[in-house]
This record gives C-alpha cells, structure tokens and sequence, in this order.
C-alpha cells in the first residue's frame, strides 16, 4: 500500500520521536524513491533537530 | 563553601539564563528558574564536588526546575486555540488525495547555514511564531531531549495531541525558515 505524502510527512515527524516499525520504514523508504518533495520534507526535519541542538550551542560559545 | 566556588557557581549565570530564556519564552520566568538554580547550587557544594564539569551539573538542576515552571504554568494556563488538536492547519500543505499542493523544494547548504549568526536569530524568531504550547513541547523534545511519555504529562495533554503540537511544531518551523531564509 501506497502511503500519501500526508501519511509520509507525518512519519517523518514521528521517527524523530519514537522507532518506526519495519513496515513504517519500508512503506517510507518506497515512497522517499518516488517522491522529491517528500524526500526533502525529510532531510529539512531531520535538519531542524541539529540546528536546535546548535541554537543551544551557540549560546554557550557567545560568552566565552 | 569557598568564595571560589561561589564566583565559579555565578560565572555560570549567563549560560543558564539563556537557555532556560529559550526553553521558556518568559524572562521573568527563566530568571526565576536560573535564581531557584543557583541557590540550589550554593546550598549543595558537596553534589558537585567530584563531578568534572560545573556546566553540566548546573544544567541538569535547571532542566528539573523549568519542567517544575512548565507544570506550573499548564495548570494555569488554558489551550491556545491554535494549540489545539484540530486546527485544519496540518492539512493544508496537501490536497484531498494528500499530496503536496506545493511539494517542498531543496534547501541550498542547510549546515552551512548553522554556523551564520543571522541564521540563528532567523530560527529563534521562527520560534518565537509557534503558538506557546506547541513551541513546549518542541522545545521539551529537542533543546531539554525530554521523551514524548514525558513531555505529554508535564503538559497535561493526551499522547495523540502530543505528537500533533511535535508535529505542528516542525512543519511550522520548516515553512518559517523556508520562507525567511532559505528562499530569500
């Protein structure tokens, strides 16, 4: 079965916050091959988690 | 307690009160998260001693007091509607068949990115926009790396509303630094 882009987008979100199961994995990784706009959703909310993590450090650097 | 851990203790003040301002979005709130640190810091010497880095330490007693100012604001606090489960607005990227009205395009050197000044600021303003609980729950996640169990009990929501403000949260943030940034 063919996941929507909605479907995908949401998975997307989740894998940052709970392991996908293999189906999940693999129904996202079917479309990801199809789908640019969805492979960019992907690769710009996995970019959100270090630019977060930087935004932390980035206070730290300031003061020293 | 030595004079020296004491400046060691203050000279950290900074730090703190920047990340709890982040995590929080009050002022007056991580003031008083990073004043109820320090204290707890100064009041137990003997917990630090042995440890290798003041930072860090300071840090994980932080983190326990600006969960403790989350819980106590959610009690008070009443949902924002753009908080709410249902908005309409996590399906409006797509059509009725849930594909993309307008697929996401490529960013040019998003890491790249990470290291601009300005790039920062674009982002902190991007949170800034995320209506307040949404931005919680994201920030429980990614800036204090809390889990998801956890984050829906300080907050007092359901896990499905939990997921739905992670996932408001980040569609947001992707469309604010797509459209104030990367395609500018």
């Amino acid at each position: 079965m063919m996941l929507s882009c909605r479907e995908v987008t949401r998975l997307v979100s989740q894998r940052q916050d709970r392991a996908l199961d293999f189906g999940e994995r693999f129904a996202l990784r079917a479309h990801f091959a199809l789908c640019k706009g969805c492979r960019n959703i992907g690769r710009q909310i996995d970019f959100l988690r270090r630019a977060v993590v930087r935004l932390g450090e980035h206070g730290e650097t300031a003061e020293r | 307690m030595s004079a020296e851990y004491r400046s060691q203790v203050e000279s950290q003040r900074a730090y703190l009160l920047r990340y709890a301002t982040l995590q929080l979005r009050d002022r007056d709130a991580a003031e008083d998260a990073v004043q109820e640190t320090l204290l707890a810091a100064l009041a137990d010497g003997a917990g630090f001693s042995g440890r290798s880095n003041l930072r860090t330490w300071l840090t994980g007693i932080l983190k326990h007091k600006i969960v403790d100012a989350i819980r106590r604001a959610s009690r008070e606090q009443p949902l924002a509607p753009a908080d709410e489960l249902e908005t309409g607005d996590l399906d409006a990227p797509f059509d009725r068949r849930g594909h993309w009205q307008e697929p996401p395009t490529a960013w040019d050197d998003p890491d790249g990115a990470l290291h601009q000044k300005q790039f920062l600021a674009a982002l902190e303003a991007c949170l800034a926009g995320l209506p307040a609980k949404t931005a919680q729950a994201f920030m429980m996640r990614e800036h204090l790396g809390l889990e998801t169990g956890e984050i829906c009990k300080e907050l007092g929501i359901t896990a499905t509303h939990c997921w739905v403000l992670l996932y408001r949260a980040r569609m947001a943030l992707r469309q604010c630094l797509d459209t104030n940034w990367f395609r500018t």
